[in-house]
């Protein structure tokens, strides 16, 4: 789907500081190693999707990553500690300011815009992807989680694969 | 030991050069892909109306893949009979024609020429040369065939029909999970670093499923103790391999409550992820099947999916992977599916270690184009069936229908 929802709703600058500041913290925990912190920003019932824009433009259900609540998104971690195997690898996030979609009651829906680049042991960084994030976002008054982040990709293709979530 | 040299009936052994070499790389475009095999092109679904096209490389050669007005499949290469342009720039779309941008000429969705820009000149002026066959400058055409919604083309007139170049025993695996109207789920692509062959010695390796994949393992996915067989086909062209659901202890074997993790400390929180139903009779719950050269198609558990593998050089391929459900499915199952699906593809949890060892081996390998690997594992020869998993007769069978096509 175009993202037919835009132009951005207004929000005060207050809200979308917390939003920032949930991004870069989401940044942080993944590109500093810290993956078992990194569940915690998802509600219960969280989804967390990889996909591609063609894939997202045409409706397909299939992502790369695909978790439909919280304890399948802890999986995806345990699993990348204990079971599978590759080149020992590096995110870094550049994560833009949030623009927001739509405000309803305490779910807010938000799109940013991110680039990835990979460090793979001691070889030089590299644009492993760019793409945006689409995001529902729960705020309890104390703290936000996602209720949902599908991070879509700009391009179909992944380079070797992908085992660190983006 | 130069590249072709193999012992008569003994394919377990393969110089390292086959992997990296520029003159086998030049070989195999023109034995293999533009050669006596078949090439997957698309599945019928992904072009369901009279102009819907898409564009691929079949090897190293470009190519449009379209249906023309009377509901058939058409692939034609994607390079303009005036000067070579692309025809078709977009990777898919539909059209009433296709149009070179460069100098207007057009082709009709057989890949006829029909119109050439100024083609009498303007005002009596300049023009055509006399002698300019229109009817001889059609878009180079392959031939096409279809099999239970998979589109496949071949640039050679000698290769037998598609079905008889699969046989009776890959034709039957391919009807039971593809013979039925299916739906697309996803398409992913992944580059991988490394030759494409390398890739197709993996998806007929049965030996490293529990070894490099731990995650099964872990999980208790595949046990060697479930029934199977790995098949190749006459010539070694293609193979099957496929597990059965053990009799005896088959109930709750894919309950996700029932399933134990051999460490203590390491279950899935979410087992949901594993669920899945009895969906073949024969109670298959593992089939890889690869056609020859670059083709792959697999059940995994109630994941469907098809692979295909595509040159970029020596060096490098380029991995497309299918994900397919039924349209027949009900909602559970259809649920089922796309959450198994996290299994597969450049993200999967038994397939991204797929993908890097093809890096790996590729890495290894620099240098030694004058050693040879070791594929003695079951023997040396290609046999046509083992019921032991723990062999590698279908690789030896890559190498014999490589081998046979390179030399002929
Ligand atoms: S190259 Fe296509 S019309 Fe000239
Ligand atoms: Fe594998």
């Amino acid at each position: 789907m175009p993202d037919s929802s835009l132009p951005p709703f207004d929000a005060d600058a207050s809200l979308l500081q917390r939003i920032d500041t949930l991004n870069r913290r989401y940044g942080h925990v993944i590109d500093e190693d810290k993956l078992e912190e990194w569940p915690k920003f998802f509600t219960e019932d969280g989804r967390y999707m990889v996909t591609t824009r063609q894939n997202h433009e045409a409706n397909m259900p299939v992502g790369l990553i695909l978790c439909e609540n919280r304890a399948m998104i802890e999986d995806r971690i345990l699993a990348l500690r204990s079971a599978n195997l590759f080149e020992p690898h590096s995110y870094r996030h550049l994560i833009d300011p949030p623009v927001v979609t739509g405000l309803d009651g305490i779910e807010y829906s938000l799109q940013t815009s991110f680039a990835c680049f990979r460090t793979v042991q001691s070889s030089a960084p590299e644009i492993f992807c760019t793409g945006k994030y689409l995001d529902r976002i729960i705020d309890d008054g104390s703290i936000l989680r996602f209720k949902e982040r599908i991070v879509v990709c700009d391009s179909e293709r992944i380079d070797t694969l992908i085992v660190i979530p983006l | 030991m130069a590249p072709l040299d193999f012992k008569p009936n003994d394919f377990s052994e393969v110089p390292y050069s086959v992997y990296s070499d520029e003159q086998i790389y030049a070989q195999e475009q023109k034995q293999l892909f533009q050669g006596d095999a078949w090439h997957f092109l698309a599945m019928e679904i992904e072009l369901p109306n009279a102009g819907d096209y898409k564009t691929m490389p079949v090897g190293d050669t470009p190519v449009i893949v379209v249906r023309d007005k009377n509901g058939n499949i058409n692939a034609m290469v994607n390079r303009c009979a005036h000067r070579g342009n692309l025809v078709c720039i977009e990777d898919h779309g539909n059209l009433d024609c296709l149009t070179c941008v460069y100098h207007n000429w057009t082709y009709d969705l057989q890949g006829n020429l029909a119109t050439i820009a100024f083609e009498k000149g303007i005002q009596g002026n300049g023009g055509m040369a006399e002698d300019f066959d229109k009817s001889c400058h059609s878009l180079q055409r392959l031939r096409v065939e279809t099999y239970c919604g998979l589109a496949f083309g071949t640039f050679s007139d000698d290769v037998p029909s598609l079905t008889d170049y699969f046989g009776p025993e890959m034709c039957g695996n391919i009807q039971r999970l593809l013979g039925r109207d299916m739906e697309l789920l996803g398409r992913f692509q992944h580059g991988l670093d490394g030759n494409w062959k390398l890739y197709m010695e993996n998806v007929r390796d049965t030996y490293h499923a529990t070894l490099l994949h731990s995650f099964m393992t872990t999980f208790r996915l595949n046990r060697l103790s479930m029934k199977g067989a790995v098949e190749v086909s006459e010539g070694g062209l293609h193979h099957l391999t496929y597990s059965i659901r053990a009799q005896d202890n088959d109930q709750g074997q894919y309950d996700a409550k029932e399933i134990r993790a051999q460490k203590d400390d390491y279950a899935l929180k979410a087992p949901e992820l594993l669920e899945s139903w009895p969906e073949f009779e024969c109670d298959t719950t593992l089939a890889i099947q690869s056609l020859f050269p670059n083709f792959s198609i697999q059940q995994l558990s109630n994941v469907i999916t098809l692979r295909l593998i595509v040159p970029k050089g020596p060096n490098k391929s380029e991995l497309t992977w299918w994900v397919l459900g039924a349209v027949e499915d009900t909602p559970e199952q259809r649920a089922m599916r796309i959450r198994q699906s996290n299994l597969v593809g450049p993200g999967g949890y038994i397939a991204m270690e797929d993908g890097a060892v093809v890096g790996w081996v590729r890495r290894g390998v620099t240098g030694a184009e004058d050693k040879k690997s070791i594929l003695a594992m079951g023997g040396r020869d290609v046999e046509r069936i083992s019921e032991s998993r723990c062999n590698e007769l279908a690789v030896r069978g890559f190498w014999q229908g490589w081998h046979g096509l390179m030399e002929s």
